[in-house]
């Protein structure tokens, strides 16, 4: 009963969410609405899990003094401080509040911003290594991707002021093309899989018997 | 085996009764409940064009404006509302013209969306009929996926290095099929390298899959007969922030030094950083994302990458279970039929005939 | 010097990387801005709607993706209440609503329109896709409060609002799931509803399709689409005052971009003496 219970969960659920995309009747769409709620419920409840998992894995090295446990105890603190700022101390549209503010624009904000940097650094490194003319498919490939690199950018436009319609052009038709192709795809297969969660005949995510 | 199949059945069987049933009895017991009164957006435009024409008062529109969107179902309380609303502007003429233009009959079928259920029970049907027919024909073919042969081999390279597998299984929820169809690559990962002996680190975003993670790795463990190798704090949330996650992956790379990392799933803009960092530590990495999108950086920055639908197969290629591979055949014939349907339409197109185009156009 | 080449150092690279971002920056080079047609289109929507539509923007992005969306946030919120909208915003990114704040302020705000009237924020939802399917159905059920915590049955734009319908126009600024693609799957394909949508250049070739095929109205696409939407809208302004962010990323985006191709072009050098290299010494 441990995997038919989850199995039938799954497949009347499934089975009533697809079916309500196509039944417009407010009976059905009145469920369908109480449905969505709980799944809004469900995941904000995911929040706790995943709180209660980074207190319980981070507490238990801080304890057994494990590897890099100083740095631990900082990331905890910081989770505390965050929470309870943002929580405790409310919010107005019209007041900026120092202590969340000040955390979130002056720490958290260059934090994110330069990890989401570094792959300029990256892109170009691997872009170095990879983009070889090896094969004629190759080369075509690389003619094609400077002319989007300079295309995209006002760079282009001062070279040539046509360059940014040539980009778009092969965004809009060769890009397309195989991005159809890739989606079309792995959208079928995404279906497939769904469907065979939903019957029940992928089962191997359930875990043990 | 028999009674998740006899469990199926009676799930339809249930599922049908539902929809086929009770139809038919709820709308003999509320008669006339088989219509909604509500003022659309579309209502709205061609009254405000009206009333630019001059053919109704503009203030009529702006006092409709509030009751835009609001759904009666009864006639009586919508005209009480209209009346509410409009008081003395509304004519008997204007509250009958209302009612009649918000009239909506409401049915137990969206005949709009005809197309896409037509394709889509034909789509199932196909996969469907091609898993019931492989279990008479155990011996299905399925052509090599050499992403996925190579992960025996980086994990072996690990065990040789006596270095730890990193698997992250992309930055989606469980509700996005990628992620299951990763979680069901990570339980066939952790058996191997339960039977290598080697350690696995599943660094994780989204809360919702650390319980399901935990499950994967604990069940290949078990099933290589080591259930003792199961550590729970290598199946570790990192942030559900994307780059704090990124950032999270790339230190477990550069401080515990896997010698494989297998980056499966759903991945947006971190793939390049994770991957490059990968690059930078020496480890041999495969991955594979359904992201279109994510494939070039994957492919520059990977030794091997699985492309789009090549990650929903591993489930099949990696059990060669003959429904499973069955229903692989299935959507591949799909395929096949919606390539015919595009050159068709194309075709028809070219020489000026739409009904076909027209067909399929939803919107 | 081929073998340096060769196995040239990734930091070399990094360092020509930095400079050619950090100097554009530092100096203005000014380098031309046009517009494309996805732009444009987006422009051009926004203008034709009357004044008073209602118009909601989905901001489902982070600080990580901040340098490409939040000039697009700013230029959008400039234009729409340039053009007197009333603007409802929600988020799907947990850390969204205090970019969404800040950009309200320098744009709203500054510009002298009134929370509550001109403008309501609803704040973030956990959920993804299912919050964005919800909206379909209803929308005070789904936000029974905004995001400061007032009840929204207590500000005023929010009468009328019932659910995703109730909108005029929707602009969704993406980074990634949920996104652009989750609100055509689910509201486009569903509602029949105008949706444009700015998201970050990684992604914007992804939604090229969608634009060619009609279901999202138009397209900014990444730092540049962002600049070019500066452009249309008047920035940089001074009252109220407003940076052109965009714009200045742009001449440090194009400097960057010349060194890729640089050392693109040095890569394939390499890899072809090398191949004479050793053809020669068969």
């Amino acid at each position: 009963m441990k995997r038919e219970i989850p199995l039938a969960i799954t497949a009347i659920f499934g089975i009533f969410m697809v079916a309500q995309l196509f039944i417009p009747h407010y009976l059905v769409q009145d469920i369908s609405g109480r449905l969505q709620d709980w799944a809004v419920v469900i995941v904000a409840f995911a929040y706790i899990l995943g709180v209660a998992n980074i207190i319980k894995i981070n507490s238990g090295v801080i304890c057994r003094r494990g590897q890099d446990w100083e740095y631990k105890i900082v990331m905890l603190i910081a989770l505390v401080i965050m929470m309870l700022s943002g929580i405790l101390l409310g919010k107005d549209p019209d007041d900026s509040l120092p202590i969340f503010d000040f955390m979130y624009n002056s720490m958290y904000v260059p934090m994110q911003s330069t990890m989401f940097a570094l792959l300029a650094f990256f892109i170009a490194s691997a872009a170095f290594r990879a983009f070889r003319a090896r094969t004629t498919e190759a080369i075509l490939l690389l003619v094609t991707a400077t002319i989007v690199m300079i295309g995209r950018v006002s760079l282009g436009e001062f070279i040539w002021e046509r360059l940014p319609d040539i980009t778009e052009w092969i965004m809009n038709y060769p890009n397309n093309a195989g991005k159809r192709g890739i989606k079309i795809g792995a959208s079928l297969g995404a279906i497939s899989i769904g469907l065979k969660v939903i019957l029940g005949i992928e089962k191997s995510y359930l875990g043990g018997d | 085996m028999k009674n998740v199949g006899r469990f199926r059945s009676l799930i339809l069987f249930i599922l049908m009764t539902f929809f086929l049933v009770l139809p038919p009895l709820y709308a003999q017991e509320e008669e006339g409940k088989n219509f909604k009164y509500e003022i659309t957006r579309d209502i709205m435009k061609s009254l405000n064009e009206s009333a630019e024409q001059g053919d109704i008062p503009e203030n009529l529109v702006v006092a409709l404006a509030p009751l835009q969107g609001k759904v009666f179902i009864n006639e009586q309380a919508f005209r009480q509302e209209l009346v509410g609303a409009l008081g003395r502007q509304l004519s008997a003429q204007y509250q009958s013209r209302l009612v009649d233009m918000s009239k909506i009959r409401v049915d137990w079928f969206d005949m709009t969306k005809i197309t896409i259920f037509i394709i889509l029970i034909a789509f199932c049907g196909m996969v469907l009929f091609f898993s019931w027919k492989a279990k008479t024909d155990p011996n299905q073919f399925i052509r090599r996926i050499p992403g996925l042969d190579a992960i025996s081999e980086a994990i072996g390279r690990c065990t040789e290095m006596g270095k730890p597998v990193l698997y992250v299984p992309g930055i989606d929820d469980m509700n996005n099929i990628q992620t299951i169809a990763s979680m069901v690559i990570l339980e066939n990962v952790a058996r191997v390298i339960g039977e290598y002996e080697s350690d696995l680190i599943v660094p994780i975003r989204p809360p919702f899959v650390v319980p399901v993670a935990e499950e994967m790795v604990k069940k290949g463990y078990l099933d290589a007969g080591r259930p003792d190798a199961f550590k729970p704090e290598n199946v570790r949330f990192i942030s559900d922030e994307q780059f704090a996650y990124a950032a999270g992956v790339n230190g477990i790379m550069l401080r515990e030094k896997p010698a494989a990392n297998l980056l499966l799933g759903s991945f947006f803009a971190e793939s390049l950083v994770i991957a490059e960092t990968g690059v930078l530590a020496g480890a041999i990495q495969v991955a594979g994302t359904a992201n279109e999108h994510q494939l070039p950086f994957f492919v520059a920055a990977c030794d091997y990458t699985l492309i789009g639908e090549e990650i929903y197969a591993a489930s099949a290629y990696l059990s060669k279970d003959p429904e499973l591979v069955g229903s692989l055949k299935g959507s591949d014939w799909a395929k096949v039929v919606l390539s015919i349907i595009m050159l068709l339409g194309v075709v028809l197109e070219t020489f000026g005939v739409h009904f076909l185009t027209e067909w399929f156009f939803i919107r | 010097m081929l073998e340096f080449l060769k196995y040239l150092d990734r930091r070399i690279i990094f360092i020509f990387i930095f400079l050619s971002t950090a100097i554009p920056l530092l100096f203005d080079i000014g380098l031309p801005i046009g517009s494309t047609k996805p732009v444009r289109d987006v422009y051009d929507h926004i203008e034709k709607l009357p004044p008073g539509s209602k118009v909601l923007v989905s901001c489902d992005y982070d600080p990580g993706s901040m340098p490409e969306l939040f000039p697009m946030n700013i230029a959008v919120f400039k234009h729409l209440f340039d053009r007197g909208m009333k603007v409802y915003t929600t988020e799907l990114w947990p850390a969204a609503p205090p970019l969404v704040e800040n950009a309200w302020r320098e744009t709203g705000g500054a510009m002298g329109k009134k929370y509550g009237t001109d403008f309501v924020n609803l704040g973030f939802k956990s959920g993804g896709e299912v919050v964005i399917v919800r909206m379909g159905t209803s929308i005070p059920e789904l936000y029974p409060e905004d995001y400061y915590g007032t009840r929204i049955s207590k500000i005023p734009m929010m009468e009328g609002i019932r659910d995703i319908q109730s909108f005029d126009f929707i602009m969704n600024i993406s980074a990634g799931y949920p996104g652009t693609r989750e609100w055509v799957q689910q509201i486009v394909s569903r509602y029949n509803m105008d949706l444009a949508s700015g998201c970050t250049a990684v992604s914007a070739p992804e939604y090229y399709a969608y634009h060619q095929s009609g279901q999202i109205l138009g397209l900014l696409g990444g730092m540049k689409s962002a600049a070019e939407y500066e452009k249309l809208t008047g920035i940089p302004s001074e009252n109220p005052p407003i940076k052109a962010r965009a714009m200045k990323g742009m001449d440090a985006q194009s400097m960057a971009h010349l060194v890729i191709v640089i050392f693109i072009i040095i890569g394939n050098v390499v890899y072809f003496l090398e191949r004479k290299e050793q053809k020669d010494k068969r």
